[in-house]
């Protein structure tokens, strides 16, 4: 017989526990990865089946989208005009942009490019604590404490409005919009920074004409996430806009959103009536907004790294 | 030692350097560097890895402000100013071009790149700022290669292009003095061969600093040569002494015969 020759190879038939391990790892990623997508889908498909027999049975579109008036538990005649709520949510979102767009661009620019050392150090840090308040606790600043004061300041009746819940959830959103920005400042080669201060531009020819250009995508990123943020927020508006259905005529009018009106509503339905399929609908328009908008951001920073 | 204010040669100089000291917190980088640099030549600087001429660049055009750590003791007279006194550091830093080892194409279009430096300058006619982008690009030998596609981005050219863009965006700047460090290690020996040229062409206008890995690119482009050695400042002497034997330290000598470093 023929000896076996003394092999100094592995046994490449042999698998072994690193090869085990690395197979059980790629399954368990796998499994994180795709229960994104399985929960999104999940998400859509349950609130669309609480929702699709109010909207192929009671709901009238045009009424839906043109018409102010949400009275769901009105006994004779009850209506579910939704306008008053997107504007509602659209105009608080909108003032809340105005406010935290050039506060948190400002504070990243800053603590991206200016601040240095301690200083820088101290500030990430207390941009991170601002971003982790509870928005009950804003919420309860826009009623106890901004309300007073704009009542008092601006000379109106009532100082749960627009204005008021516009700056908070805009105080809200620009912490974690700063920190994005930031993100994507820092994300810029000091190599430019450097290509630029040795040809003598000063501090903010860089910024202006070298890093915020190198640094749009993530920009534009920050500023959708903070406008998804807006759309997204409850509990902040629903204690700082007044809760009234209302087309407001200006920023110190009374609003109600739509989430506000879900978070209020919901506990009050009977399971399976219109009024909650309805709320139901409520939640699929704003599922759809926010699902635009990310999109949206998808196709504009592809377009962008495209050319 | 010299005498850090002797005016007679800080007069004819167009850089004149006097004990120029780089530390980076405890570490010396270079040391009591006493040198001329004169008016329109190509003035070489060889010598192995960490001997600081790249820190002798940063220092002079003041890049120590950006780099954190980086402290700069001793005298730069940069066309009879001392550099660490004067009140508007952008402004020397504009007369002072730079051209950094690996290219820099700023995320810019290829035109944007080079008019970058004019319009910080307040340069703002489309016809003006056309004028100089096509005559820096023509200067830096690669106006025939993008003229088509000046609006593509600068920083999807090739290596070797966007090392000549670099060059054609510090001439945007018109500087008196070019600093050049280490500028082909990512280029090509055809494009190198290229820019040397438009090196020798330079000379006439501006005066040039060239840091080299390459002993021959010294020989080939440099009137006189420094070899810096861990930071001390060995030799310097017309760059042909390199290589018929008359310098004075036998470490310049060995260093480009190859027989250390």
């Amino acid at each position: 017989m023929n000896a076996q020759p003394p092999s100094t190879l592995p046994d490449l038939d042999r698998r072994t526990f690193a090869w085990f391990v690395d197979k059980g790892m790629q399954v368990l990623m796998f499994v994180g990865g795709i229960s994104a997508i399985v929960f999104i889908i999940g998400i859509f498909v349950f609130i669309t089946r609480e929702a699709l027999p109010f909207i192929t049975g009671t709901m009238d579109f045009g009424e839906f989208f043109t018409s102010p008036r949400w009275r769901p538990t009105s006994e004779n005649n009850p209506t579910y005009g939704a306008l008053a709520l997107i504007v509602g949510t659209a105009s608080v979102t909108g003032l809340a942009m105005l406010v935290a767009v050039p506060f948190s661009l400002g504070a990243a620019i800053y603590i991206a490019e200016f601040a240095t050392g301690r200083k820088r150090e101290i500030l990430k840090v207390l941009v991170e604590m601002l971003a982790a308040i509870p928005s009950v606790v804003w919420g309860f600043i826009g009623l106890s404490i901004m309300n007073p004061l704009i009542i008092e300041t601006f000379d109106v009746p009532i100082g749960l409005n627009i204005f008021n819940a516009g700056v908070i959830l805009g105080l809200m959103a620009a912490p974690i919009m700063t920190t994005i920005a930031e993100d994507a400042l820092k994300a810029v080669p000091d190599t430019y920074r450097e290509a630029a201060e040795a040809m003598g531009a000063t501090r903010w020819q860089i910024v202006w004409r070298v890093v915020l250009p190198a640094a749009r995508n993530g920009l534009v990123a920050a500023v959708l996430l903070g406008v998804g943020r807006g759309f997204g927020e409850t509990m902040a508006v629903l204690m700082a806009s007044g809760h009234a259905i209302n087309l407001p005529e200006g920023i110190f009018d009374s609003v109600r959103a739509l989430t506000a009106t879900i978070a209020a509503e919901l506990g009050e339905t009977v399971q399976g009536s219109d009024h909650y399929r309805a709320l139901f609908t409520l939640g699929v328009l704003l599922f759809i907004v926010t699902f635009v908008i990310n999109l949206t951001a998808d196709l504009v920073v592809r377009g962008i790294r495209k050319k | 030692m010299v005498d850090a204010t002797a005016p007679t040669a800080a007069a004819e100089a167009k850089v004149a350097v006097r004990d120029l000291t780089i530390r980076y917190g405890d570490h010396v980088a270079l040391k009591d560097v006493t040198l001329d640099i004169r008016e329109n030549e190509i003035f070489g600087i060889i010598g192995p890895a960490n001997s600081g001429k790249t820190s002798f660049l940063r220092a002079l055009n003041r890049m120590d402000t950006f780099t954190p750590g980086m402290h700069v003791e001793g005298e730069i007279r940069f066309a009879g100013h001392d550099i660490r006194k004067i009140n508007n550091l952008y402004a020397l830093r504009k007369r002072i071009g730079v051209v950094f080892p690996l290219p820099v194409g700023l995320p810019l279009s290829v035109y944007d790149n080079v008019a970058l430096s004019p319009r910080l300058s307040g340069v703002k006619k489309r016809a003006d700022l056309d004028v100089i982008v096509e005559r820096c690009l023509r200067r830096a030998a690669l106006w025939d290669e993008v003229k088509d596609r000046l609006k593509s981005l600068g920083s999807l050219l090739s290596g070797g292009q966007q090392q000549r863009l670099t060059i054609a965006r510090a001439l945007s700047q018109e500087p008196d003095l070019l600093l050049l460090d280490e500028f082909s290690i990512a280029v090509d020996p055809v494009t190198t061969m290229r820019i040397e040229d438009v090196l020798k062409e330079l000379k006439e206008e501006v005066t040039i600093v060239l840091v080299t890995n390459l002993v021959q690119q010294a020989r080939r482009l440099a009137d006189r040569t420094a070899f810096f050695l861990t930071g001390e400042c060995v030799e310097i002497a017309e760059t042909e002494a390199y290589f018929d034997g008359r310098v004075k330290d036998t470490r310049s000598s060995d260093y480009v015969e190859g027989r250390f470093g």
